[in-house]
């Protein structure tokens, strides 16, 4: 299992990945999460950042935030 | 109604004495609070409805058929439409281009969306009236589309840096449409988001505003910044670059100050340049941009808003 969190580094998305990664460890999962800074690269799944992308899929992206509960949801479905 | 509210919770449950200052003030900041976080709800939660049919790719794929000057026009209504965070300018600027909607309408799009935005336009709204209100926004959407028609016709394109063009983006994946019932999550969701930001910011302001419609004299700052004085734009513009942040805190205590003197043109021409000029905005702009179309656009946009301002300040 792959998780990736998209941004640039501005606020928005630093929450994202704090709050991906308390999902991550709520649900008990070893899964490493990926902070992807590179235009490039967040370019190929969302122009609107803070994305999460699993397994390739993007799941969320832009403001606001979704909440811890949707993130679980959003991972158990991909687990 | 609001305002006997405010005025029987100060007479009759607090027991202050009638028009003596703290009194005012208290009835000032009872009223603007409730009036201002009522509208604020209303309107957020109605424009992120509004903001869920618009996600940026689909407002890509409309500018990328449209030529000059409807798509300036388009680009600026949509970028009230289409919602994103400061941050996700850089990505949304590459996505256009990459798409191939020309610069002056990609630049369109980015002044329009801080300038208009829902916060700005409730606290005017709130505090000032649909009047200025309607002024402000359609000054402001006018500055997006005329501003980015004329950077358009300067073709600057080689002032992008270069690297934005050696970025290929796929189709992007589109995100799952939405049933309605997740777009009023969606609204839920984005009101409360935003409201827990600035809801702190907003009270202060009000007690500020409040306190200085209730103690500073009246007619206080007509000599300094009247429509008489013609440094009092260009200072507000200079102002409102460094202010971005709070914007929402801004425009209580900025009303407070129209009591008191202070011009709506000049009021017009702060509140733009806190919206569009500001700081952190071309830090971020200028990861895409070269420092001479930077220089150009903060130049029209600054030209653009000074007049607005002398305009108003002759005109109101």
């Amino acid at each position: 299992m792959e998780i990736k969190v998209l941004g640039p580094g501005c606020a928005n998305c630093k929450n994202m990945e704090a709050l991906v990664k308390k999902a991550v460890q709520e649900l008990i999962l070893d899964v490493k999460i990926d902070k992807v800074s590179d235009m490039q690269e967040i370019m190929k799944y969302t122009m609107a950042t803070p994305g999460l992308v699993v397994n390739g899929k993007l799941k969320h992206a832009g403001m606001p935030l979704p909440s811890i509960e949707k993130v679980k949801e959003i991972i158990k479905e991909e687990v | 109604m609001l305002k006997e509210l405010a005025e029987y919770i100060t007479y009759n449950i607090i027991h202050l004495e009638k028009s003596s200052p703290f009194a005012d003030a208290l009835i000032f900041f009872i009223y603007d609070t409730i009036k201002i976080f009522l509208l604020l709800s209303v309107i957020i939660f109605v424009v992120s409805i509004i903001r869920s049919y618009f996600p940026p790719e689909k407002t890509r794929q409309i500018l990328s058929h449209k030529k000059q000057f409807m798509g300036n026009i388009f680009a600026a209504l949509l970028g009230v439409a289409t919602p994103f965070c400061s941050c996700s300018a850089v990505p949304l600027f590459i996505g256009f281009v990459e798409a191939g909607i020309p610069l002056g309408i990609t630049l369109s799009f980015l002044i329009a969306s801080p300038m208009v935005n829902e916060i700005a336009v409730v606290l005017l709204w709130g505090l000032f009236g649909w009047k200025v209100t309607s002024i402000y926004i359609g000054t402001g959407l006018f500055i997006a589309i005329t501003g980015g028609f004329i950077i358009g016709k300067l073709k600057l394109e080689k002032w992008i840096e270069p690297y934005v063009y050696q970025i290929h983006i796929g189709q992007g994946q589109a995100l799952i449409n939405k049933t309605f019932r997740e777009r009023i999550q969606y609204a839920k969701t984005n009101t409360k988001d935003i409201l827990k930001r600035i809801w702190l910011f907003i009270i202060i302001a009000i007690g500020i505003g409040g306190f200085i419609h209730g103690y500073v004299p009246e007619n206080f700052l007509t000599q300094y910044a009247g429509p008489q004085n013609p440094f009092a734009v260009p200072v507000a513009v200079a102002l409102g670059v460094p202010l971005y942040a709070s914007a929402a805190g801004v425009i209580p205590i900025v009303y407070a100050l129209v009591e008191k003197g202070l011009s709506i043109g000049t009021v017009l021409a702060f509140m733009m340049a806190v919206t569009a000029l500001s700081l952190p905005e071309m830090i971020i702009l200028r990861k895409v941009l070269k420092v001479q179309l930077l220089g150009v656009f903060v130049g029209i946009l600054t030209v653009a808003i000074i007049t607005v301002g002398y305009l108003f300040n002759i005109i109101l």
